[in-house]
This record gives C-alpha cells, structure tokens and sequence, in this order.
C-alpha cells in the first residue's frame, strides 16, 4: 500500500518539478524516492493489508514481486539517465515511467477484476507514450502506433472475458468467483468463454505465441531504455497478474485451460527461440528471445503447484536483471557504433573487457547455464513442472534452451572470435555501476537462489 | 576441511591471478598448482585406507529443496583428485616455452578450471555434482574458443552444445531420482541411490540411458565422439591437454560414482549395449587412427580408443574392470597429456604435425626419442609400463563379463601398437629430411616434464600398487554395493 501512495506521489512531484524548476534534482529524487519505497514496501512483510474495500490486497505475494519490480526499476534508472537528458521535456517522461509502475504495483496486488482492468490500463497507457518518445524516429512512431492498436485489442478481449466472468458469477472479486466455482451448482459455459478471453489478454501482454506479433516490431522501433522497461518490469508485473488469477482464482478449473496454456508454452519456446536465431540485429533478437523466456515462465504458471510462486518471481527476477544487463550494453554499443546489428560487437573482448564479460555472464544467464541465475531459474522451473507430471513441455524446453544457446553464443563468439577494428567505448559512472551490480546480482543469485525461493 | 581447501584454493588463485600482470603470471600459476598438488598429498598422507568416505563437509546450501553444499572423498575420488592436481602443474609447465596473448586470463581460466574439475570428483550431492559438471564447460570452451587454431569458433562451439545437450539429459534424470527421494527430497547421494535403486527395472533402464548419455558424449563413446577429434585438434596444446588428460576422466568417473549404483537394474539390462559400442568404439577409433596423416588427430582418435576399453571395463561391474578402469585413468591422462606435448614440441620447432613429412628426429636428438620412446611404450601399454597394468585389468574384467567381447576389446592392444609404433617410425627414425634438418635442443621446462612423466610412466608400471591401495577398498564396497543391487 504504501508503495503504491510513494509512487503516485514521486509522479506527482515529478511533473510538479516544470512548475517550480528543480528539474536537475528529480533524477536523484526519484533514485532515492525509490530506495525509500522499496524499504516502505518491505516493512509491510507478513502483514497482510486490504484496502480499497479489499480491492487490493498487500499479500506477501504482492510485496515479493512489486519489491522485484522496485529493485529493477532502479536498475532501470541507473541505465536510463541519458534517456532523460536527451529530451526536452523531460519531466513528463519521468511521471509517465512512474505512473507505469504504479500499474505494475496494482497488477501485482489486485483482488478484483476492476483493479486488474485497471493496473493493465495504468501501466499500458505510459508505455504507449514511451514507445514513441523519439519522436523524430519513423520507427518508433510506428511502433508506438502498433503497440495503442494491439493493446487495445487486447484489453477489448480482457474486458470482454471479465464481463462474461462477471455474468457468470456476478462477481468481480476473485475470492467470489473462486467460491462461485467451486461450489456445487453448474458454472455457466459463458464463465469459460470468459476465461478463455482473459486468457488471451493476458497472452497479449505477456507476449505469448501466437499473440506476439507486435513484440518484436515495438521492441525494435522504441528507444532501447524503453524496449528494456517493457521486456522486464512490463512483463513481470504481468505475468504476477496472469499467475493470481489462474492458479489461484481459477485453479480449480485448470483442467480447461490446462491444454491451451500447455500449447502456448509449447509455441512460446519453440517459435520465440527458432525466430531468435535468423535475427541479425541484435535487439530484434533479444525482443524474440524475450518472447521465448515467457514460455517458460508459462510452464510455471501452468504446474500450478507450491513451486509456482516462487519459480515465477526467481525466473522473473533472474531474466530481468539478465535482460536490463544485455539491453544497456546494446544500447550503450549500438549508440557507439552506428547500428545494433550482429557486426558492431565484433572485438568488443578487446576493445571493451568490461562490457563483453559482463555482456557474457548475462548472455550465459539467459541461456541457463550455472552457475548464474538463469540456470537455477530454468532448473527450478523445470523441477515444477516435473512435479506437476508436464514431462513432455519439460523436453520441448530443454530443446528450446538448447536452441537459445545457438544465438546467444553467436553474440559471444562475435565479441571474443571476430576481429573488430573499433576504438574503446567510454562508460558512464551510472552505466559501470549497473554492469557491475547486475553480473554480480546474476552470480550471487545464481550461487544462493535460497534467499528468493523461500520467500514465497 | 581439506577439501574445502581443494576445491578453492585453485579458484582462489584463479581469481588473483586474473589481476596480475607481466611475466610472473606463469611462475604464480605453477606455484598455486604446485601447492595444490602439495595439498593433495598431504590429503592422501591422511587418509585412513578403508572404504568410508573421509574429508567430508556438508553445509546447508539450498536448504528449501534439499541440496547440500556436502563434499568428501574415498578412495576413488582421492585418486581422481589427486590426477587433477599432479596434471594441471604439468600442463601449466608444458606452456613455459610459449606465450599465449592475456596470459593472466588464460592461466586464470586454467585455474579456474582446476577448481571445477576437483568438484566434480568430490561432489557428495547430486545437484552440487551437476553445477561443478557444467562448470567445467566454460573455462574450456573460452580456452579453446579465445586460444584456439584455425576454424576454432565452429568447432568449439560443436563441443559445447554436443556436451549441453547431454547434461541436460543428466540434469532431466537426477530431477526424476530427486522426486523419488523418501520425506523432503534430497539430493543427498546417499538418498539418490536409495531412490534409483527403488525404482523398477524399466524405470532404471530410462535413468541409465539418460545419464549414460551425458557421460558417453563426455568421454566420449562411439557414436557420440564427432566433436572430439575436431575439438581436440584445434584446442591449444595446453587445452587439450586439459580436455584429454583429466576432463574425459569425468565422464568415467561419473559412471563408477554417478551411474552405476544409481541404476544398477539398467547397468545389468543396457550394460551388453553399452559395452558393445564402447568397444566398437574402441576397433573403428584405432582403425581410423592407423590412416590418420596429423599425429595430433592420430593421438586424439587413440583417446577414443583408449577411453572405450576404460569405459567397457567398468560397466562390465566387477572389481578388476572398475579397478582397471581407476588405474587406466590415471595412466591414460599421464600418457596423453605426455604425447600431446611431443606434439607440441614438433610442431613448435617444424610448424606441422604431419607424420610423412617428418623423419630422421633421433639422430639430431637421442635424448628426445628415448623420453618420446618411454611414453609411447606406456601409451601401447608395455610390460613394465603404467599402462599394462590398467590394461590388464580392464580386459580381465570385460573377459569375466564376456570372452568374445574381450577378444575384440583386446584388438585394442594390437591395433594401438601399430599406429603409435608407425608415427614413431615415421617421425623419428629413417633418414632426415630437408625439413627436419636440425632440431633445437629440449629447453629445461620441457625436460622436467618429459623426465617426470617418464618416471611416473615407469614407476607406475613397475608399481602400482599405492595407487590401486588407493582405491581398492572403495571400489570393492562399490561394485559388491551394485552387484548385490543387481541380484547377482
């Protein structure tokens, strides 16, 4: 709860700073107001609050993930600073990035349809802007154009399936709806043609196959800082949604959407991976890969087991920090380089160590090999869905990774095999700073996972 | 305690070393080699000969899932350990007379690898095991991909998702025994053999293929061995020495530790598979060994050869193969990391390692072919030589299994003679040629290697019996363990 008053206050004071011009201190303002609402956040542990007339609910489960999503929005900052040198108005990209978070608090702790609706809208309406934010770029209008349509649509199937919900059970609270299910009365077949619409919105937003067309076009065209908000904290807060309600509100009746999850994953890995690997410009490959990485946190989410909580936040946090490591070193190369194309890392071991290792150990994280994060991710996702008698999606992901390890590796190869004839690039304090946080977060959470698997 | 100290001082080092700069990166290296093997002796001055598992420390690690941080050796591990630590300061010494660009880096990798491999093989906990396994990739594969020869990118690269690929088969397999663990699973060794040995027999035969398959592309067994060759022709001399001498020792460890007793109803239904093709392995290797032209392929397809009989041995399950195989391991990564250095050496001074093209090297250095003449005789596994007695073993052990497999198993013997005795002959005697029209003398870094290897080639031969002391007890409470697992 606090969290979410800090945050809207930090976006209010961030649009207050054009009024009384004290623009150049919001930067370390809101780094700090951050700090002050990650510690706000994690004071409310174990203590349970309603509010909003039990409209949302600080569960353990909210505060473990939005404490993620706080964390890498710091990250986020760390990386983004020039992002918000660059532009002229600066103060209002500021507000909409918090108010986006604002969102992914409420998606993480809603307990009624109406705050879902809402925290999707929240967190939607920012990132359209954002996307277009260079707005002499053709692209990123163009993406920004996509991504109002495609979200649009999403919600219209979003909203369509809670109304449908809401006939079935007359209910938008979801401890209601699960009580309406379980009892011994006949669920109304319009309650599953509800589910199954909000289970394609929400496939929308986590860019699921075969609802992911728009990812690699708006990943590619937004600035890069943007493309890597939307691939880690859009996502995660997401995906907190998608799991509250299905394996909690519609648990009981996964044997109906068991199937269609099951194929999604199945489709997520395989198309996100193989399309991964004809790409030659590096961020249109990372945003294929980003789609590949929600297939397996869909296995998670499809066990539906004890392990699933937690195997979401860790994989989560484990490709977020991966994600925001490799997203700035391709922002910071191809801002150095001309263009983000496979060619402009060649050499970058010898022009630049530090960015090609760190760039190596989030890559080898992505892939899932130990001892980094990703590794004990994808292990502990898989021990879930082994639990949950998923064998056959436990083998499609093993090829899947298998596969991962293809182009993730032809990054690495170009940075230590093919000769470049490139001059060092000069680093930020800010940018040096987050590369050493996030590959040392990777092998710390990579080396004692216990810390986050036990929290939820 | 001395474990622990095992494990990390190599890493320890590893890491400072990557901060050191200039010409005393290789004098620190072989220092910390050298305090390491020192380690490992005094680990083996301690050790109480029995079967129990000593040195042993467990720490909580990943408590919530019930993994371990536990480590300890028997006399098998001890044995492995102590192969690591008295190679890695060979292989850092064979490097004295070259200069690899990053020299921190690479020793850093060389160390770093040190660390894994001594996990590996004292690894008391399934998933600990699992990490240290895949750990070990990476220092190689940037070995090999950063210091490599020529087309090194795509066959690296080959190697590494060929070995991925059959980890994960292992990693599917040791979630499988963790799931059937009794109470809060474990990963406990203890508990994973109580979990695959209450399985039932099909349920085994499924474990013991998909484990087998992570440790037969390791060492690597017909038909999984297309990335070897390549790879351990293009690795640097030192990496393939790394990759030879003690990485495919994993993949036979891994058997007699992590197969065996893991599954021993699917040894004893897939056993008659799995031997049938370690030794074709071992025929169609030293086959295409005898028309090889570069020796370092010759040498490479020899370790396929070798490493099949090692690999037919133990999976036979019974006392002389296994202890065969622990005997033949050693030798076979004193041997190879031996002949490879002559490789080295060659091509350092001509620049090829085509066989044909050399000739006539014993007149310009008597010295040299009698040290190339010593490890060669221990390679073909000579009376008298470290490599009889492993040997030996080993095909008394496929006999009791099955006569007719040991006959072919035997042609190993045969067959190796000829293609070593052949590049010998070709290399070394006959007339000298305008190629190897003089030869510069062995430097001192390459004497001491040569010499100690020839001793321990000898001494080895002559006797072994310290080493097999070593292991004996534990592999007996090894193989009767699984013996009685199997109802025979």
């Amino acid at each position: 709860m606090k969290a979410l008053i800090l945050l809207s206050s930090l976006g209010v004071i961030s649009l207050l700073a054009e009024l009384f011009s004290f623009k150049k201190l919001l930067y370390p303002l809101v780094l700090l107001g951050l700090i002050a609402t990650f510690v706000f956040n994690i004071c409310d542990w174990n203590a349970t609050n309603n509010v909003f007339y039990k409209m949302l609910q600080f569960d353990n489960y909210a505060i473990a993930f939005s404490s993620v999503i706080i964390i890498i929005a710091f990250l986020w900052f760390l990386m983004a600073e020039g992002f918000f040198k660059e532009e002229t108005n600066l103060t209002d990209h500021y507000a909409l990035v918090l108010f986006a978070l604002v969102g992914a608090v409420i998606l993480t702790s809603y307990t009624n349809m109406a705050m879902l609706f809402l925290g999707i809208e929240i967190l939607s309406i920012p990132m359209y802007i954002l996307v277009g934010s260079s707005k002499n770029d053709l692209s990123s209008n163009e993406a920004s154009f996509k991504y109002l349509i495609m979200g649009a649509f999403a919600t219209g199937f979003l909203l369509f399936g809670i109304a449908l919900i809401y006939g079935a059970t007359g209910s938008f609270d979801l401890t209601e709806i699960k009580t309406a299910i379980s009892s011994a009365g006949v669920t109304p077949q319009i309650f599953y043609v509800g589910m199954l619409l909000m289970l394609v919105g929400l496939s929308f937003k986590v860019s699921a196959v075969p609802f992911h067309f728009w990812a690699p076009d708006v990943y590619e065209g937004a600035p890069t800082v943007i493309t890597a908000f939307m691939a880690t904290i859009v996502k995660l807060a997401a995906f907190a949604a998608f799991l509250r309600l299905f394996d909690v509100t519609f648990y009981r009746v996964s044997g109906s959407w068991g199937l269609v999850v099951w194929m999604l994953a199945a489709l997520t890995m395989l198309v996100g991976n193989i399309t991964a690997v004809f790409q030659t410009r590096v961020k249109r490959m990372l945003a294929y890969s980003s789609v590949a990485h929600a297939g397996y946190m869909l296995l998670a989410l499809l066990a539906a087991n004890h392990y699933s909580n937690s195997a979401i936040l860790f994989y989560g946090t484990a490709y977020s920090i991966g994600s925001i490591a490799t997203f700035t070193i391709v922002s910071i190369v191809a801002g150095a380089r001309g263009d983000d194309g496979i060619h402009s890392f060649n050499g970058l071991g010898k022009s630049n160590p530090m960015l090609a290792v760190v760039m190596t150990i989030a890559l080898l994280s992505l892939a899932g090999i130990p001892p980094t994060a990703g590794f004990f991710a994808k292990y502990y996702i898989f021990t879930s869905s082994f639990i949950a008698g998923n064998v056959g999606l436990v083998l499609i992901a093993i090829i899947a990774s298998l596969i991962g390890v293809y182009y993730y590796f032809r990054l690495i190869i170009a940075m230590y095999f093919k000769e470049g004839n490139h001059e060092a690039i000069p680093l930020d304090l800010n940018h040096k700073l987050l590369l050493i946080v996030t590959a040392i977060a990777i092998l710390v959470l990579g080396i004692c996972p216990d810390f986050i698997i036990r929290l939820l | 305690m001395i474990t622990l100290l095992l494990i990390f001082f190599p890493l320890i080092a590893a890491l400072l070393l990557l901060f050191t700069k200039g010409e005393q990166v290789k004098q620190i290296a072989l220092g910390a080699t050298i305090i390491e093997f020192a380690i490992a002796i005094f680990a083996v001055t301690q050790y109480q000969h029995g079967n129990t598992t000593q040195f042993e420390a467990s720490y909580p690690w990943i408590s919530s899932l019930g993994i371990n941080f536990h480590v300890g050796m028997d006399g098998i591990s001890l044995l492995m350990v102590l192969l690591t630590t008295f190679l890695v300061p060979i292989i850092i010494l064979t490097s004295f007379n070259k200069d690899y660009r990053n020299p921190s880096r690479f020793y850093s990798l060389v160390l770093a690898m040190q660390f894994a491999l001594v996990g590996v093989f004292v690894s008391l906990d399934g998933f600990l095991f699992y990490i240290f396994w895949e750990l070990a990739l990476i220092p190689i594969y940037f070995i090999c991909l950063l210091w490599g020869g020529e087309g090194r990118a795509k066959i690296t690269f080959k190697f590494f998702v060929y070995t991925l690929t059959g980890s994960l088969f292992m990693l599917g397999a040791l979630i499988y025994l963790y799931l059937h663990t009794e109470g809060t699973h474990s990963f406990d060794i203890a508990a994973i053999y109580k979990a695959g040995q209450g399985l039932n027999a099909i349920h085994q035969g499924y474990v013991f293929l998909a484990i087998f398959i992570a440790f037969a592309i390791k060492m690597p067994i017909f038909p999984f061995h297309t990335w070897q060759p390549d790879t351990y022709t293009v690795a640097p001399a030192q990496g393939t020495m790394l990759l030879a001498g003690i990485m495919l020792k994993m993949g036979t460890y891994g058997v007699i530790r992590w197969l065996l007793p893991v599954a021993p109803l699917g040894v004893a239904h897939w056993s008659n598979v799995a031997i049938t093709l370690s030794v074709i392995g071992i025929v169609y290797a030293s086959c295409i060994a005898i028309v090889q032209k570069d020796f370092k392929r010759l040498i490479a397809y020899s370790s396929i050869a070798h490493v099949g009989l090692i690999s037919a041995g133990i999976l036979a399950c019974n006392v002389q193969g296994v202890q065969g195989g622990m005997l033949q391991m050693i030798s076979h990564g004193v041997n190879v990391v031996g002949l490879f250095f002559i490789v080295d050496i060659l091509q350092k001074r001509y620049g090829t390692r085509d066989i044909d093209s050399l000739g006539g090297i014993r007149n310009l250095n008597p010295q040299f072919a009698v040290l190339f003449l010593f490890v060669l005789l221990g390679s073909v596994a000579l009376p008298l030589t470290n490599g009889f007695v492993g040997e030996f073993l080993l095909l008394n052990g496929v006999f009791q299994f099955n006569p007719w497999i040991a006959a072919f198993a035997g042609l190993s013997v045969i067959l190796g003679a000829v293609y070593m005795l052949r590049s010998y002959q070709s290399i070394m005697l006959g007339e000298t040629n305008a190629l190897t029209g003089s030869f510069a003398p062995l430097s001192q870094s390459e004497k001491t290697v040569l010499v100690i290897l020839c001793i321990a080639i000898i001494g080895f031969g002559v006797y072994p019996k310290p080493l097999l002391d070593i292991a004996e007890p534990s592999v007996v409470k090894l193989v009767d363990g699984v013996r009685l697992a199997m109802g025979k």
